[in-house]
């Protein structure tokens, strides 16, 4: 199994290269167009602010491409809001992937919203396997809305959002898989046999 | 639901698990890495790893132990001791680290908080804040506990939040290693005021302090070192009482 990790200015990609290593998996850690391309399975991570990673993306073209993309791909945190169609953090057009807007947690409760929350009205093969409620672990300050028919699991922080959205190809998480003990590991091993 | 986390630290002196008493008298506790992966098997939600005499020795935390950490660990783990400039965040977090704590270098050069969170965001910036109460007044200290400051707790607390920090990690030292229960006033209050994580530390000895320092002191995360070490009380055993006294946790 070949596994391509986008390379962009994102924080911590090294627990995600360990984590698929850990499944048995080869992952590099790449911005090489034809290496994305020919591999098996594609990995947008994700920590850091929306309109710095955008605009980074597009001086590599690495907007273009990822919207190309035709093997599973999964978008981790980060890159789950960067495949929606809008990001509130600094006003960011993002990758359009899906149909839905990415905003701030109101000041409710303590934000970022981190630590151990329950995945919800999860439907999904990526999602085979798991409990309902199962625990993954989030550390964000911006949440994706919930889209009808794109939203495969929610979570609830003050309010409702999207934990998990699968549209064709692209699959993405708001929770960080590689830091979810086993419940991520499940869905990192699911994810592989796509 | 968001629930509260259960943080084993693992106080590391030249790359063993070390736990003193009132930060002083030192006992071996094991292996680091070995210690880590049972406590992430065992339900811990997160680990910290402290370079306890890095400050002291004026010597940097070791990232190849980090980058060993992350290879093995498949749940968050924060690692500070000694940490000063961006250039040693970026070692650490490139090395596979999620977060870093820093403590006396924030108290001696505030600043470097907001660049550190401007540079890598807020969410990995942990400041560690050593408190201990002075004729009534709640005081910063460093260098491991030795050092009072002018700092009052709660105004220095607010500031490091201002500056950009993700979460503060408060030890109190009139409770740290007495096993007589967490501070869970100034937790509480802490708490109450500020908008980010509290982690508590320094004082569990018991299951139901940590229940009162969730639910008193309204912490977000209570740390302990030696009673995990040591067994004397076991994680699932902990999480599972918790859970029973209605406190949420991760089971």
């Amino acid at each position: 199994m070949n596994v391509a990790v986008i390379k962009y200015n994102a924080g911590n990609v090294q627990s995600v290269l360990y984590a698929l290593e850990r499944l048995g998996a080869t992952a590099r850690l790449t911005d090489d167009w034809e290496t994305i391309k020919s591999a098996d399975k594609v990995i947008f991570p994700g920590q850091g602010e929306a309109s710095t990673a955008m605009a980074y993306l597009k001086t590599r073209k690495l907007d273009q491409l990822i919207q190309e993309l035709k093997q599973p791909f999964l978008g981790i945190c980060l890159g789950l809001q960067l495949l929606c169609d809008y990001s509130e953090e600094n006003d960011t057009p993002c990758l359009g992937i899906f149909p839905v807007q990415v905003k701030k947690f109101p000041p409710y409760d303590k934000v970022p919203h981190i630590g151990w929350n329950n995945l919800e009205n999860l439907r999904s093969p990526l999602l085979e396997g798991l409990d309902e409620l199962a625990y993954a672990y989030y550390v964000h300050s911006f949440y994706a809305e919930i889209h009808p028919e794109y939203t495969i699991a929610t979570a609830h922080y003050m309010l409702d959002f999207s934990a998990l959205l699968h549209r064709d190809n692209y699959y993405a998480m708001q929770a960080h898989p590689e830091k979810s003990s086993l419940v991520g590991e499940k869905i990192l091993t699911n994810f592989l046999s796509l | 639901m968001l629930t509260k986390r259960i943080i084993p630290c693992l106080d590391i002196k030249d790359g063993r698990t070390v736990k003193g008493v009132n930060f002083v008298e030192l006992r071996d506790a094991g292996d680091p890495v070995e210690l880590g992966s049972i406590y992430a098997l065992e339900g811990a939600d997160e680990l910290v790893f402290l370079d306890i005499t890095a400050t002291v020795e004026k010597r940097k935390t070791l990232v190849e132990l980090v980058t060993k950490i992350a290879k093995t660990i498949n749940i968050p783990f924060t690692v500070g001791g000694g940490i000063s400039t961006v250039d040693d965040v970026k070692a650490l977090l490139n090395a596979g680290a999620d977060k870093i704590s820093i403590n006396s270098s924030a108290v001696k050069n505030p600043s470097i908080v907001n660049e550190m969170a401007r540079e890598f965001g807020s969410q990995c910036i942990v400041v560690a804040i050593d408190t201990k109460s002075v004729d009534g007044v709640d005081l910063v200290h460093t260098h491991g506990g030795r050092r009072p400051t002018t700092f009052v707790t709660q105004r220095w607390a607010q500031e490091v939040c201002d500056r950009g920090a993700g979460e503060i990690l408060l030890t109190s030292m009139d409770h740290d290693g007495v096993k007589s229960g967490f501070a869970n006033g100034i937790t509480s209050e802490l708490s109450s005021m500020l908008s980010i994580p509290i982690i508590a530390s320094g004082g569990a000895g018991s299951m139901s302090h940590f229940k009162d320092v969730f639910t008193v002191g309204k912490a977000d995360a209570a740390l302990a070192a030696s009673i995990f070490h040591f067994k004397e009380i076991p994680i699932p055993e902990l999480k599972s009482y918790l859970d029973r006294e209605g406190v949420a946790v991760r089971l």
